[in-house]
């Protein structure tokens, strides 16, 4: 047998190895888990849509289809591996989910999270895995006020609950102050979520306008309770005409069902703080009225960017209706892991990044999301806020879909508030600091 | 406070307890004759609604007398109640009869588990909305707020259930012997009554009115997973406080807490999650065995 010369056997082992390297660089991914409801009271309003919004935009951002600035494949080149799981069972069980998550399976990214229960969870833990975890939808402001001051890995991409509670107020005091000269109410769940809603609505009517009056007692029936009939009776024998509601879920589809055999939405105006994503789904039996939403779901509609035409358009197809909220929250997050990638890979020279790059391009960062602008302003550079829109919503029997009519935006510097003050003390303190017009 | 709030706090009140007395009856006619705990009742009532509301959804699809929907609503609980009864009677809780008490529960409440999981397999995790039948009766005015007539029918359709089963209990043969096997099971199938019979047909029965509950309520809620926890959470306050087994009992202690928890909701909000409880917790104290609990007979 003749011997190979020396020089061409070690031409071959530098080729195979130069091919070998290409390779393994080639099947690098970044992994991307997404916690959402798959299961339980969630899924079918939050689990379902944030998926679809989810698969839709890593599918485009793996294929580099997403319009631009997004235009490349991948996070900094890389292609998403995605794991989309269950977030039920609560908080301890989501803590033992996120390690597995990351420390057996070697997730580098985390984005999702429906439940502000779920958020402050693993808010401390985020810190402790060094994991970086970018918030799609739940709202607590608890999460850089009292559980992580100090956050490096911990992001939220939308603007915290007390925003939505303030636009509210800010809505009944522009376009429903007539409705609310005898005062106004308040039918929320009787956990953090509801309490906390009704605080922020209520101390921002005052407020704004001192003039109009709460009622003496407000409902906060139990969460998940289904039966509201009593509650009703209350409302519809109340004089104040005005009603704030933070119900979701299946709570608020009980109480229009309820309520509509009682006549009780021809005679009360209601405020339903996250309704949209109810009208989205039950279309033509959601009563008429008015709803909030930043600029989301029903509330995008219109929205001309590039990237929200590309997003309404692709999800009509893919799934044969609109996108709801959770569908933007869930997308825009993995587009929020793209910003920031991308640009650290730009400040890197064009090299991958390492993860405390990645967290500097998006700390204090302003950047697109799929029909807004998104400033990472509070929460020491990790907090997002965006503006709040808020509408009349009724059936359009043309379209055959719900549609939002007369919306009004308020400016994220009017709804929250300045970096550096606790939100329910900015609340309580008048909202100083709110730049409005 | 004026005579018209009272009114409407009665109301309320009858119109919640009926909504308490038709989850729980099915429980306590189980439990007063099985001495038994079903867990497995709460996925009775989710199957009742989830079944209910799928057919009503095609049935308002066709241009069928709308009234129909009520029978829709008995034939779903109808048909549940037989198939539930045959299988979980016969494929398990035959076989733990024989078993600590305590057995049987956990066994209840894992079928319970495993029953969540198959609603969830048939119907997926979207909610089911179906309301048509509540605008189907219209609505009465009371003390000038309207009412609607299907909630308020639901005062009349607990008190014909509870009629029902105190007729047939007390007045037929059937019911007579219902009441040798509880008071005493040995000694009835001694006397050469079919036991096993008497337990298939009493679950059969109770199954029927857990998916009856449900079928009923399927109009007025949003049907989707974990409907069932919250119920059998409610059933069984209801059944501590009327006394296990105890149909009267039932029927009162629904009526108590409905009418109390209407006046919080009226007077003072913040006490609805507590009233509930508290009139448990006052119950256990001062008579642990319940308002109602059937007396015991005194065996040789």
């Amino acid at each position: 047998m003749n011997a190979i010369p020396r020089t061409r056997f070690m031409a071959l082992g530098a080729a195979l190895a130069v091919l070998l390297a290409a390779g393994a660089a080639s099947a690098q991914t970044v992994k991307v888990a997404v916690p959402t409801f798959l299961t339980g009271g969630g899924a079918p309003t939050y689990g379902t849509a944030s998926k679809n919004g989810v698969e839709l935009v890593v599918r485009a951002i793996n294929e580099g289809s997403l319009p631009a600035p997004y235009n490349s494949v991948g996070l900094a080149g890389r292609k998403i591996d995605l794991v989309v799981y269950d977030e039920s069972g609560g908080g301890t069980k989501q803590v033992t989910e996120l390690r597995n998550k990351v420390q057996k399976e070697g997730v580098d990214v985390v984005v999702g999270y429906v439940s502000s229960g779920s958020c402050a969870a693993i808010a401390r833990v985020v810190e402790e895995l060094r994991v970086l975890t970018l918030l799609t939808v739940c709202g607590t402001p608890r999460i850089f006020e009292e559980l992580v001051k100090e956050p490096k890995y911990l992001f939220r991409i939308i603007n915290h609950s007390t925003a939505g509670n303030v636009g509210a107020a800010h809505y009944v005091v522009k376009k429903l102050r007539n409705e609310a000269k005898d005062g106004y109410m308040g039918i929320n769940q009787n956990y953090a979520w509801g309490q906390d809603a009704w605080r922020d609505f209520n101390l921002g009517v005052q407020t704004l306008a001192p003039e109009l009056k709460p009622a003496n007692k407000q409902q906060f029936p139990k969460l998940f309770s289904g039966q509201y009939g009593t509650e009703i009776s209350v409302l519809l024998r109340a004089k104040q005409k005005v009603v704030h509601s933070s119900f979701w879920g299946g709570d608020i589809e009980a109480l229009i069902a309820q309520g509509k055999a009682r006549g009780l939405f021809k005679r009360k105006t209601f405020v339903f703080t996250v309704g949209e994503i109810t009208a989205h789904r039950i279309g033509k039996k959601f009563p008429p009225g008015q709803l909030a939403r930043g600029p989301y779901g029903l509330y995008a509609e219109g929205i001309d960017t590039p990237l929200n035409k590309w997003f309404r358009s692709e999800y009509r197809k893919a799934y044969k209706q609109p996108p709801s909220s959770p569908a933007y929250h869930y997308a825009d997050g993995i587009v929020a892991a793209k910003y920031a990638y991308d640009t650290a890979m730009k400040a890197n020279g064009g090299k991958f990044p390492s993860t405390d790059q990645v967290i500097k391009a998006l700390e204090h960062a302003t950047y697109d999301i799929l029909a807004a602008k998104v400033k990472m302003s509070l929460g020491k550079g990790h907090q997002a806020v965006t503006s709040d829109r808020w509408g009349y919503a009724e059936w359009d029997d043309a379209k055959g879909e719900i549609v939002v009519k007369d919306v009004v935006e308020f400016k994220a510097e009017c709804v929250n508030p300045p970096e550096g003050v606790n939100a329910a003390d900015w609340v309580k303190g008048g909202m100083k600091g709110a730049k409005c017009d | 406070m004026d005579f018209e709030l009272l009114l409407i706090i009665l109301v309320d009140g009858l119109v919640y307890g009926s909504y308490l007395f038709m989850v729980a009856v099915g429980l306590t006619v189980i439990c007063g004759v099985q001495k038994l705990l079903n867990v497995t009742h709460g996925a009775l009532y989710a199957f009742g609604a989830y079944l209910t509301a799928t057919l009503l959804i095609l049935y308002f699809q066709v241009d069928w007398p709308q009234f129909g929907a009520f029978a829709v609503m008995l034939f779903a609980a109808l048909f549940l109640g037989v198939l539930f009864g045959v299988i979980i009677e016969r494929g398990l809780l035959r076989h733990l009869y024989h078993e600590d008490e305590h057995i049987i529960v956990l066994a209840t409440f894992a079928a319970f588990l495993v029953l969540e999981d198959v609603l969830l397999l048939i119907w997926g995790t979207d909610p089911y909305l179906a309301p048509e039948p509540l605008g189907l009766l219209g609505s009465t005015e009371i003390a000038g707020l309207p009412f609607d007539n299907y909630s308020l029918s639901m005062v009349l359709l607990s008190a014909v259930v509870a009629a029902v089963l105190w007729y047939g209990l007390n007045r037929t043969q059937f019911g007579k012997l219902l009441l040798a096997v509880i008071h005493d099971r040995e000694l009835a199938q001694a006397m050469g009554i079919n036991v096993n019979r008497i337990f298939l047909l009493t679950f059969m029965l109770g199954s029927f009115l857990g998916a009856l509950g449900g079928a009923y309520q399927a109009p007025a809620i949003s049907v989707q997973p974990g409907i069932g926890v919250e119920v059998i959470v409610l059933a069984f306050a209801v059944v501590v406080i009327g006394g296990m087994g105890s149909i009267p009992g039932a029927l009162i202690g629904s009526v108590i807490v409905g009418v109390a928890r209407a006046f919080a909701v009226h007077q003072e909000p913040a006490l609805e999650l507590f009233v509930i409880y508290l009139i448990m917790a006052a119950v256990l104290i001062v008579r642990p065995q319940g308002l109602f609990a059937p007396a015991k007979p005194r065996t040789i």
